[in-house]
Formats: structure tokens, sequence, C-alpha cells
């Protein structure tokens, strides 16, 4: 029978794994829907360990709507570790969901959310375990469409053999219009088979179906060009964009786990898009434009979400929350609101501006003052300038001064290295920088037990932004970067001693670049490193870059290209891009007249204050920057917890 | 500049309530720390008055007894919580019950008796039923009498810092065989030491004296937590704080 729960067969496994309760669901506000009742059922995947993926807002959203509809259910499922993934192998137990432990192989979608293309491997894993073909050409009309989205999905050409499709853009819609092409046809007795139903879903706004593009090369190893088999789809896929956030507030009873998560917290987005234009940001270009969620809206999501799940801290999510335009009041009010209720605020996304200082009083009027965050990004006045994340030396400096003498005790400045035209002395200045604020700090504060964290990264550069063109840093770069910054920070032992730095080397990155800017290609890189055993690339302790480069270099070779080709080299304006016939809504030429702009050290402003449609997302889509002042505030409530 | 909270102190702490509460079925796989939370935010939900400690990260007033094991089942898990303000026990059991997932259920709450003690000095064992699959009574039933016959049994148990090797029989109480063809179950009453041993320690004990070797993994129910009595019986925790309830409610029946 379809649909029949495996945890019979599962349970005498997970008395033998590490932390077995990631496994069995039950989690407050998950949902089960009787198999039999709809017409079509979604399994959401999160390719990364329960305690990552339970948390991520995508998925909670989507498992909402989805569950919402009469018609459809939706059951969750995460990559499963290795001591487990080898038990269910030995005993013939499939990928299966946490919520009724359904195997995957038995549902009609099998939607992944790639958030980091570090997933990718785990998704073959998953694939494999459940009994999928690994290739998408290899399924029949019995299997799952494997539908890939999240932010990965705008260039999913690394995984075009192993996906069906790839939706672009907000799903909250998408996900509707997909359950009503599988309903239809299925209700139709399955016409045309598999590739009858792909055939429609590439017809669905935002829809991309792989197969139907064929991808030529020419002899310098660049794209020649993407065309398209069928002339009913459409010759380029543009992007979902949900307008008027508050129509949509969702989750509205988020997931509550058992176990463990990396943010034990609840999240309100309270707006969506940002238009800041941070040339490196690739979730600031492909999510605009921005349109805010109201004072009220967030107000009551935040409430009916306590109330829901009896967490004591709420996170005010955004690409950039002070920027929401009634943020100040936003954070009174709720602050007045939750007082004296011992539930927590926080505003996870900050830019180094004094106001951020305000909103975080604010927030922690009467809670610790641990740690406060600012992402600089760029360590000179000069690359902050090529990123366009403009802030000056002395703005920086004093707005830290200002956390320090609030009592805030530890402040963490975000960095990222290896950025397009950077040199070892705009990276030795975050040493310097980060030098000058303890001082600054220890003098403001009257303390000397004050901190700063450098949190510093190598850049990726990523499809759909100013720098897709952009030349990657190599690992040996980053490396030595790093390590002049390491010295340069220890140089001074009374100043050094309160400064942090954590970092990550420069190896990830670099294959993170692969499966970024990546073609079709690199899928037999993918594949040759899972069938290597490859799995959890994003944690370092099961990632391997040897195993990586040389998956490269021997895959690659025979189509003559290599891993720096798609890492290291720097594109001309005339290449054909894996992801030009994906439309984010940007304009090519904005982009490259933008990346012109970066490498003379140019800045741009946001467009949200002062009109303009450069960029070319409002006009192409039909949307527009949805944002108040709108004048209302929160009404008085009874709060949990008092 | 150190900062410390304004304005007046937390209440203090009006009430004191124990609670009993199982974790049964699947979430049998849930560690202390994963009940700790779940139970945390249940209390919330619940709107229960909690009492909570000063400072900048008050932490409501919860108190945890003997926690069984990841992948053990339970019937009798304890814990005591402080309450700011009176409130009836049934009330909290339900209203707390309500909001936890099924798999937690709070079965008991009762009214701390003052001067009673604490509810961790009425405990020091445990009931255990562990069900083997795979094993007749028969063969279970020797193993047991190897097992109490022998005067001690090294097992070698995983702790934080590695392996280390453990008497497991010095800790039994008692033990006997049951179940039905196909499935032995062990009954056991083990006294509560540290290092803590374990079903799974009883079970691999039961291994090395009579080579007793269950095909999959035995399944544990926590049947009763309490203070061994002369008799070998394990006695109700809360039983002390319920007659002195009882009491308490004869006299005002008396007046």
């Amino acid at each position: 029978m379809s649909g029949e729960s495996l945890y019979p067969r599962l349970e005498p496994l997970l008395a033998q794994v590490q932390k077995p309760i990631q496994y069995v669901g039950g989690e407050l506000n998950a949902q089960v829907k009787a198999w039999d009742d709809v017409a079509v059922h979604w399994a959401l995947m999160y390719p990364d360990a329960y305690e990552v993926g339970l948390p991520n807002q995508g998925l909670m959203i989507l498992y909402e709507v989805l569950n919402e509809r009469p018609d459809a259910l939706a059951e969750r499922t995460y990559a499963v570790w290795p001591d487990l993934a080898a038990l269910m192998r030995a005993n013939g137990v499939g990928q299966f969901t946490v919520d009724a432990h359904r195997p995957v192989r038995d549902f009609d979608v099998l939607g992944v959310s790639f958030a980091t293309e570090l997933g990718y491997t785990n998704l073959l894993e998953a694939l494999d375990l459940a009994g999928i073909p690994l290739h998408a050409a290899d399924r029949d009309e019995t299997h799952p469409v494997v539908v890939a989205g999240g932010h990965a999905a705008f260039n999913p050409e690394p995984i075009a053999d192993f996906v069906d499709c790839a939706v672009l853009g907000d799903g909250e819609q998408a996900v509707g219009d997909v359950t009503d092409v599988v309903a239809a046809w299925k209700q139709q007795g399955r016409p045309g088979g598999r590739e009858e139903l792909l055939a429609r879903l590439a017809r669905v706004d935002g829809v991309y179906v792989p197969r139907f593009y064929a991808v030529s090369y020419g002899p310098g190893g660049a794209i020649a060009a993407v065309t398209r088999t069928r002339p009913d789809v459409p010759a380029r896929v543009g992007k979902r964009t949900v307008m008027d956030l508050d129509e949509w507030p969702y989750p509205k009873t988020p997931l509550v786990p058992l176990a463990e998560s990396v943010h034990e917290r609840m999240s309100v987005e309270i707006f969506r898009g940002c238009t800041r234009g941070c040339r490196f940001c690739q979730a600031g270009m492909i999510t605009r434009p921005v349109r805010e969620r109201t004072i009220t809206g967030i107000g009551s999501m935040v409430d009916q979400g306590l109330r829901a799940t009896g967490y004591e801290e709420v996170g005010l999510l955004s690409l950039s929350s002070a920027d929401h335009s009634e943020i100040g009041q936003v954070a009174k009010e709720l602050a007045d609101r939750y007082a004296g209720t011992n539930t927590g605020l926080s505003l996870p996304s900050t830019r180094v501006d004094a106001f951020n200082v305000t909103l975080a009083n604010e927030l922690s009027r009467n809670g610790r003052r641990s740690g406060l965050t600012f992402a600089p990004e760029g360590g000179s006045e000069r690359i902050r300038r090529v990123i366009n994340k403009t802030v000056s030396k002395e703005d920086l400096v004093a707005t830290v001064t200002t956390a320090y003498a609030n009592g805030w005790q530890q402040v963490k400045l975000y960095f990222m290295c290896g950025l397009p035209t950077e040199t070892d002395e705009d990276v030795l200045e975050i040493a310097e920088l980060a030098v000058e604020v303890i001082r600054a700090g220890r003098e403001a504060s009257g303390r000397k037990d004050i901190r700063c964290t450098v949190s510093i990264g190598g850049f990726v550069p990523k499809p759909h932004t100013p720098f897709q063109w952009a030349a990657q840093a190599s690992a040996e770069t980053i490396d030595h970067r790093l390590r002049v910054l390491r010295q340069a920070i220890n140089a001074d032992r009374r100043i050094g001693r309160s400064i942090g730095l954590r970092y990550h080397d420069g190896k990830p990155g670099v294959i993170e670049g692969l499966l970024s800017r990546g073609d079709r290609r690199v899928g037999r890189v993918i594949e040759r490193v899972w069938r290597e055993g490859g799995r959890f690339d994003g944690w370092s302790e099961h990632f391997s870059f040897e195993r990586w480069t040389a998956a490269a270099a021997e895959e690659l070779a025979p189509l003559g290209v290599d891993l720096d080709w798609f890492t290291t080299r720097e594109r001309t304006q005339d290449e054909v891009l894996p992801w030009d016939h994906l439309d984010s809504g940007l304009d090519k030429e904005w982009l490259w007249d933008d990346w012109q702009d970066a490498l003379s050290e140019e800045e741009v402003a946001d467009c949200r204050w002062t009109p303009c449609y450069d960029c070319g997302v409002c006009p192409t889509n039909g949307t527009e920057i949805q944002i108040g002042p709108t004048g209302r505030s929160l009404l008085p409530l009874t709060v949990v917890g008092r | 500049m150190a900062r410390s909270p304004e304005g007046p102190p937390p209440p203090p702490t009006v009430q004191k309530l124990r609670l009993r509460y199982a974790k049964r079925g699947p979430l049998r796989f849930a560690s202390h720390r994963d009940l700790a939370r779940a139970l945390e935010r249940a209390l919330r939900r619940a709107q229960v008055p909690m009492a909570y400690s000063a400072g900048f990260t008050p932490h409501p007033k919860i108190s945890y007894v003997g926690a069984a094991p990841t992948g053990a089942a339970s019937e009798a898990e304890y814990l005591e919580i402080g309450l700011a303000r009176r409130c009836d026990p049934e009330a909290v059991r339900t209203a707390l019950d309500d909001s936890l997932p099924p798999g937690i259920d709070v079965v008991e709450c009762v009214e701390a008796a003052e001067g009673g003690g604490s509810l961790a000095d009425r405990i020091d064992a445990t009931r255990w039923r562990v069900e083997l699959p795979g094993i007749e009574p028969a063969e279970l039933e020797s193993a047991v009498a190897a097992l109490l016959a022998a005067a001690e049994v090294t097992v070698a148990k995983r702790t934080k810092n590695g392996l280390r090797d453990v008497d497991a029989r010095a800790p039994i109480a008692s033990a006997s065989a049951g179940g039905a063809a196909g499935c032995a179950i062990l009954h056991v009453v083990v006294r509560q030491v540290t290092p803590a041993v374990r079903p799974d320690d009883v079970v691999a004990a039961l291994a090395a004296v009579a080579d007793l070797r269950p095909p999959s993994p035995p399944r544990a129910v926590r049947e009763a937590q309490g203070r061994l009595d002369d008799s070998g019986t394990v006695a109700d925790p809360l039983g002390p704080d319920r007659a002195a309830r009882a009491r308490c409610q004869g006299e005002h029946a008396a007046v």
C-alpha cells in the first residue's frame, strides 16, 4: 500500500544511532493528514541535518501553505546522517518523512530547498536512499517529480541531470500552481506519462524544466547557446514574486522540535527583498523588490507565534532588519508589549549604523546585553566602495564604541576576504579597525573586559550579481590573507587578547564557487564525489577538498575545462553564462554596468527612497516596492507569560 | 558600566508542585535535554505562573529528578516546579498535559508537603521492564539465574570519558523473567548508583554471564521510581505529599 509507515522497521535502527529524536517527528505543530484523502502528496526536503533544516523558514512556510489545501498534504524529510543511512541500506529501509514516516518514493512531488549549493551531495544521497533513480532521465511516471527551490535554484544547472524542475523565486503561490497541474494530470489518468506532466509544469510561471533546454558549448569551453527543445516552453524562465506579505502570514504555527536546533527561537519575517545594492549579495539581488510586512501584520504574527510555540525569543528576520520603514516603532511597541514576560526580541541582521545600537538597546531594555553583530563586510573604505557597502572608518568605530558605552560587552564584526580588486592591505585594515575599536571601546565604557570578534570568510561570486563575472580568489590567496591578518591582530598582545578571530579556510569556498557558477558539466563531478562517499559537504568534519579536486580533475578534463576555469577565471561581457536563460528580473546590462562601477569604486544608491527602475526587476515582473510607514500602531493585548 | 536589571526582583515561590510524567512511543528517543526544553516551552504555552530566578537571564524554577536514558520509555519521570501564584494542582496537570506533544504525558500533579523533604531523597531505585524480542522466556530465565548467582559482573560502559568498566551486578536488587514465546520480558529493580547502571548494562551483563544476545535492540520501560524499601518494593515518591494533603483535608473536614 502506498504511503504506509516505515516506523515499525525504522524503530529498531533508531536504538543504534546518534540523536535518534531527530528522526521521530512529533514536533509541536506538525501535521499528519490521511494519505488517501488528498490528490497530491508533497515531500519537502531540507538537504542538511535536521537540526539545521528544521528551523528553515521557507520549508515551514510551504509545509503550512500546502497542508492548508484540502487536496494536498506535505510532510518533511531531512538528510540522514551516515550512521543511520548505513543501517537503512542494510535493512532495506528507504528515505522517509519524519511526520508519518512514509517512504519518500511514494510521494508525487519531492521539493528540495537549497539555501546553499553544498547540499547537492545530500540530494543524491536522499534520492538513492529513497530508491528514486539519480538521473531525471531514468525516472518514470511512478516516481516523484523532483523540484529544486531556494536561492541556489537560480542556477540549478549543476544539478540539472538530477532534478526534474526548479522553481525560481517565492514559493508560496508556485507550490499551489504545481499542485494544480499534478492533481489535474493524475485525475485525467496521467496522459502522456512523465514527459507530458513535465511539459505542463514547464508552462507554469517560474518553473524551469532543464530537460527541455539543450546546451551547446563553444571551442573555448564556454557555452555557445542554450536553446529550448519544445516550442511550448518559455525561452527564458522568470521568477515568482509574492506581493503583499500581510496576505501571507506564514508560518502561523511554527514547528517546535524536541531536538535541539541551530535556532532556538521563533522567527518573523518583517520584510522580503533588499535594495541596498551590496554587490556580493545574491539574496539582495534575486529577491527584489522590497516588500514590507506592516507593523500590525508583524505584531499579530509575533503574538500568534508565541502562543503557538512557547518560545522565549523572537527574531525579526529580513536581509537588513533595521531598514524596515517603521522599525523604531516596531521595536518600541513590541518591547512595551512583552515587558516583564521573559520574552526576548532580537534583530539578527544589522548594518553598521548608530541607529542599530538604539534599536538593540530598545529590544534588550531589561535583558542581558551580551553580543551585538555588525557586518561591514569589507576591511577598507576602498573595498567597501567596491562592494557598495559604504561606511566610513570613523562611523564604524563610533558605532561600535557606542555599543560598548551602552553596556554591550561583545561586538562581532563580519567580513569577507577575496573580494574583487582586494589586496593584502585591504584585509590588514581589519586588524587596525579591531584595535581601534577596542581602544575606543575601553575608553568609552571604562571596562577592560569588552571583546571584539572578527569573523571572516572567503568570498564566493554568485550568479545574478554584479560579481558574477569576477575571478574568485584561490584558496591559497584566501589562506595567505587570513594568515597575515592573524599576525597583525596578534602583534600587540595587550589589545590582541581582546580580539577574537574566527575564520574558515579557503578550500570549501572554492568548491562552493564551482557549484555556484557551474554549468551542467559540473553534475558529473557532484555524482562522482557522492559515489566516493561525499555527504554533508557543509560540515568540515565530512567535507573533503581532495575528493572534490580529484573528481573535478578527472571528470572535467575530457571536456576541456577544469576547476580553475569555473572559479578563478574572470568572465567577459559577451560570455553566455549558464543561468542567462533564467530571469531574476535583473537586466544583464545593468549588472555589467554595476560591475564596471565596482571596478572604478563607484557607489550606487538604494532605490527604495529615490524611485529608480534601472535594475529592471519592477518593470520586468510587474512588481513594485511596498514599504510604509503605515502610521498604524500595535493594539494592546493580553500576552502569554504575564 | 556594569548594568543590572531594573525594577523589583521577581516574585518568590509560593507553591511547589511535584509532577509525574511519562515518555511513551517514539518519544522514548528524546533525551533529558530535549524533554526539559519541551516542558519549559509547554509551561509557557499553558501559562503556568512560574517563579523565576533573578538576574538578566531569569530561569523558571524547575528541578528534574533522575531522568531516564535516551531510548528508554518511562511511566515514572518526576519534576518539581515553583509557582509565583497558587494554583490547583489538577488544573496545572491538565493545562500542561494539553500543551505537550502526545507521548509526553503528565500523569499526576500534587502539592509538595511543607517540611516533607526533597523529592530526590525519596528516589533511589528504578523498576524496569525490558522487552527482549527474539528471546524465549526460558532462555532469559536461566540467564537471569546465572546473573543473580554471580557476585560481580563487569561490563564496559560508554561514559563521557570513554569506555569504563562497571559492576552491573551489585546494584541489582531483584530480577525475574517473564513474557511469551518470541519475546521474553525482564523485570528488574536497579538501585540508582554512580555511574548509573541502565537497562542496556543489565542486558550486557546477561550476555556476559549467559551469552544472551537479543537479535534486535531491547525496549526498556521505567515502570516505577522511588525508595527501595526492605520488602524490595519501590515506594511511590509522591505518596508522602498525597498523604499530607489527605490529612490536611481530613482536619478541615473535622473542623
